[in-house]
This record gives structure tokens, sequence and C-alpha cells, in this order.
């Protein structure tokens, strides 16, 4: 291993802010889509569900 | 030959309809020299690098020009139903909309290769920059309108059409951007052409027929 | 709803229904977000700790291990989606351009990752932000091409329109990467850009390809699962008005909260 201490790991051989960035970036936005598509989801259930109860309303009051 | 006849009548009856609209030829026509004029007010009048510049700033200006007169190539004939009847003659649909894309070229590419040299002038090229300009506006112009053609079929009738088929078709165009600029810059600095040529005239034949075929794919789609 | 009445189609393409299809995604889920995860540790492992300092680039050099795998997936899910907007057109399968539109975000981020991650890279490495490189222009058009794809679908409201016009587009966009490609390599040499690449070290050790690979596989498993994902959404979006997806919702109830 070529690091001998956490600060070292950290500075990146002076590199810290690019390469830490691109890393970031990469992780930030790989959680960010997930969680975008899951609230779709979750979106689209609710409004199906939604839909469901106003027709079951509709069919009692009938 | 009733196939061939069939793509020059309809080719006619495009170019019939518009000379009816002048207006519309001519305003994507002075659209060209506008934007080409604004970029020596952008820049600065300096003439080495307005010579540099040129080959690019003529050849963006021609793909912005063809791009504006796009959404009209289809558009009246979706509207009123001719398209839908051209779909169902006996006639291959793709050789009605070759028809149409040369009526497109012959109103909005043409023009364009006429007026290239007199805006090269502006911008300083030499005597023999000018044809080899003309030239590459010649093959990259009707490339330019069979590209274009798939994007204008299929925003047809789509919300926001001209944008929309700005974001669709200019990717698209970058290598007849390059191509045919590069076959300027060459000439400009006395290097071979013919390579940049061929390239585009191979491009050219494999748009001539593929992208008909394409628009018409992309038509059918649009008149389900 | 001339959907209730939907046969059931049988062998392999019974998968292509999107009914089938539905409990299957979410039955493969985990296994991709797994394979990721395993991969991504395995992969970040190496590329911190087993790869050496790279002996011209210092440690900037680690941006590899993610913009490579990156670029790779951006031009990978291209093709993928070509491929399913392609068979999408030729047998009609309804599933095929849902995978189609489900791809197309993913591949677009990772487009955009690769975008942002070599402009991180080169800062350091050429002084800019940005270089007209072959590689980043080309990335930056396939970037275009996957926005102008996403844009055509969102502006048609009929969804098997779409599907087909979007299909459309993906297939002439596959024939067209290589020429771009092609002449934006052309353009580059001719201009004479960079001298300096970026992923062409002299000496790729041998560590430093595993950690690329096992990264690009980290990716390759993190796009299929969230397409997964995104498909089951764009499944209940489109079939709302089918009979089985009603009652699947009403089995979800316990999960979505109100």
């Amino acid at each position: 291993m070529q690091w001998n201490s956490a600060t070292e790991f950290f500075a990146m051989g002076g590199y810290a802010l690019y390469v830490w960035g691109g890393f970031g970036a990469c992780a930030l936005l790989m959680a960010v889509e997930p969680w975008l598509v899951k609230r779709r989801m979750r979106e689209a259930i609710l409004n199906l569900q939604r839909l469901g109860r106003a027709e079951n309303l509709d069919n009692k009051n009938r | 030959m009733p196939t061939a006849t069939a793509l020059l009548i309809t080719a006619q009856r495009d170019l019939l309809l518009a000379m009816r609209r002048k207006s519309d030829v001519l305003v994507s026509l002075f659209f060209f020299v506008i934007v080409v004029s604004l970029f020596p007010l952008g820049i600065g009048p300096e003439p080495l690098l307005l010579k540099k510049i040129a080959p690019g700033v003529l050849m963006v200006a021609a793909l912005l020009s063809t791009l504006l007169g796009l959404p009209r190539m289809f558009a009246a004939d979706y509207a009123d139903g001719t398209l839908e009847q051209l779909a169902l003659s006996p006639l291959p649909f793709g050789l009605l909309v070759s028809g149409k894309i040369l009526a497109h070229w012959l109103v909005c590419g043409l023009p364009l290769v006429l007026l290239a040299p007199v805006l090269g002038l502006q911008f300083g090229l030499d005597g023999e920059s000018l044809p080899m300009l003309m030239l590459a506006l010649l093959i990259a112009t009707p490339l330019l309108s069979l590209i274009g053609s798939i994007g204008a079929a299929l925003t047809l009738g789509v919300r926001g059409g001209g944008a929309l088929l700005a974001l669709l078709i200019l990717p698209l165009y970058v290598p007849t951007l390059i191509f045919a600029s590069g076959a300027v810059e060459a000439q400009m600095v006395g290097m071979s052409t013919s390579g940049y040529l061929s390239l585009l005239a191979a491009m050219l034949a494999l748009a001539v027929f593929f992208a008909p075929w394409a628009t018409s794919a992309a038509l059918k789609i649009a008149l389900e | 709803m001339n959907l209730l009445t939907e046969k059931p189609a049988k062998g392999f393409y019974r998968f292509s229904s999107p009914q089938t299809f539905y409990p299957l995604a979410e039955k493969m889920l985990p296994w991709f977000w797994v394979a990721a995860a395993l991969f991504g540790i395995a992969g970040l492992w190496i590329s911190f700790f087993v790869a050496p300092t790279d002996a011209t680039q210092g440690e900037a050099y680690r941006l590899i291990f993610v913009h490579v795998p990156a670029s790779w997936m951006s031009m990978f899910i291209y093709l993928v989606m070509a491929a399913w907007a392609g068979i999408g057109l030729a047998l009609g399968t309804r599933l095929s351009g849902m995978m189609a539109q489900a791809l197309a975000p993913t591949g677009a981020l990772m487009a955009a990752l690769s975008l942002a991650t070599g402009s991180l890279w080169g800062r350091p490495m050429w002084g800019t932000w940005w270089i007209w490189d072959a590689r980043l222009t080309s990335e930056l058009i396939l970037f275009f091409l996957y926005i102008g794809f996403i844009a055509l679908q969102a502006a048609i409201d009929d969804p098997r329109r779409a599907d087909k016009a979007g299909a459309v587009l993906a297939l002439v966009g596959v024939v067209n990467v290589p020429i771009i490609y092609f002449s934006v390599i052309w353009w580059n040499s001719l201009h004479q850009g960079s001298s300096v690449s970026l992923t062409k070290s002299p000496s790729m050790a041998q560590t430093m390809f595993a950690g690329m690979i096992l990264m690009a596989l980290c990716f390759w498993m993190y796009s299929i699962a969230v397409a997964l994902m995104r498909v089951r959404a764009i499944i209940i979006e489109r079939e709302r008005n089918a009979e089985w997806v009603r009652t699947e919702i009403s089995m979800e109830k316990t999960n979505a909260v109100e």
C-alpha cells in the first residue's frame, strides 16, 4: 500500500480536488438517479391508488 | 420510366408551391447572409482572422439556414392530408419523399451555393478557395437536406417542433460540417482536398439511399 | 379497455409482455444492485489502494477508474438502446420501446459523467477544463444525441408513436455515431489538438487494467439496475388501465404510505 497516512490519502498527491471531485460527482449522480426513479415509481403508484379510490367512491355513490 | 417521373413530379409540385410563397425562400436566404455578416461585427474586422474562420462560419450559417426551411418540408402536406394520399399511392413512398427532399434542396440549398462566393469575398477568400467553397457546399447542402428530412418527419406535428428539430438534427450534421469546411481550409493552405471531397461524396451516396427510406418510415409513424 | 383481454404469449415472447416482465424485473433488481456494489467495492479498493501511483500523472490518473467506465457505458448503452428500439420497430413488442426509453437517461448520465470526469482530469494535466480533444468532443456529441432522443420522446404524447419515432432516431443515430467519431478524429488530427492522450499511459499496469474492468462492471450492473427500476415505473405509467396493474397496485399498498 502506498499511503502512509490518512491525510496523504485524502490529499491525493495534491490532486485532491480533481480526484475526489470526479469520484464524488459519480457517487452523487449515481445516488440521485435511483432516488429520482424511485420517486417516479412511488408517484405513479400513488396516482393509480388515488384513481382507484375515486372510482370506488363513484361506484358506492351510484 | 414512371418511377423517376413520380420523383420529378413531386419535386415540381413542391417547387411550384414554393414559388407561390417566395418570401419563405427569401427569408432563409437572408438569414444565411445576416448570420454570416454578424461574425465580423462580433469578432472584429481583422482580415487574417476573418479569412481563417470563413469556411467554418459559412458552413455553420448554411447549416442553420437549411434547418430553418426544414419544418416546411412536410408540414403543409401533413396538415391538408396530401401526405396521407401520397403514402397511400401505389408509387413507392420513398421516391415521392425523395422528390420533396430534392425540392427542398433546390429551394433552400442551391441558393446558398450560388450566394456563398459573394460572402466568401467579404471574408477575403482568394480566387482558388471560392470555387472550392462552392464545390464543398454543392455536395454538403443536399446532404443537409437529406439528413434534415429525417428530423423534419420525426417532429411532424409534435410540440415545440422547430427547436426540437434543431436538437435532433444538429449533432448529426457534425461530420458534414467538419468535412465541408475542412475541404475549404485545406484548399486555403494548399493541401490536397480530394480526401474531404470523396468522404463528403461517400456520405452523400449513403444518405441518398438511406435517408429517404428512414424519412418515409418516420412519416408513416406520424401518419398512423 | 381491450387491454383486459390480452392473450398470454408463449415461450420466449412471454417476457416481451410488460405483465410478465414487471415481476421478473423486480426479482432481478436486488441481484444487480448486489453485483454493482460488490464490483464497486472491489474496483474502488484496487483503484485507491492497489494500483500504484502513475510516474507521469501522479495521483490524478486515478480518475481513469471512473472516466473510462463512464465513457464505455455511455457508448454501450446507446448501442443497447438502439438495439431495443430496432427490435421494437421490427417486431412491434411494446416492452422494447419501454426498455429503450428507460435506458436513455442512464446513458445520458454516463455521457455527462464521462465529460465531467474528463474535464476534471484535463484541468491538472492540460491546464484547461475543456480541450477539443477527439474523445471529449465525440462524447459531447453523443450526449447531445441522448438529449435529442429524450426530448423527442418527451414531446410526443402518444407512447406508441413516441416509441417508434424514438426508434427511428436511435437507429439513425447509431449509423451516424461511427461516422461522427471518425470525422471528429480526422478533424482533431488536422488541427493538431492534444498530443497528450489521457487514457494511453505508456505502461498500463495490469492492476490498473483490472481496476478499470471492475469499475466498468460496477457501472454496467448499476445501469442495468437503474434501467430495470425505470422500466417498471414506465410500465406502471403506461399500462395503468390494465387489470393486472390495478391488482398489482392494490398489493403494493403497504409499501406506499400516503
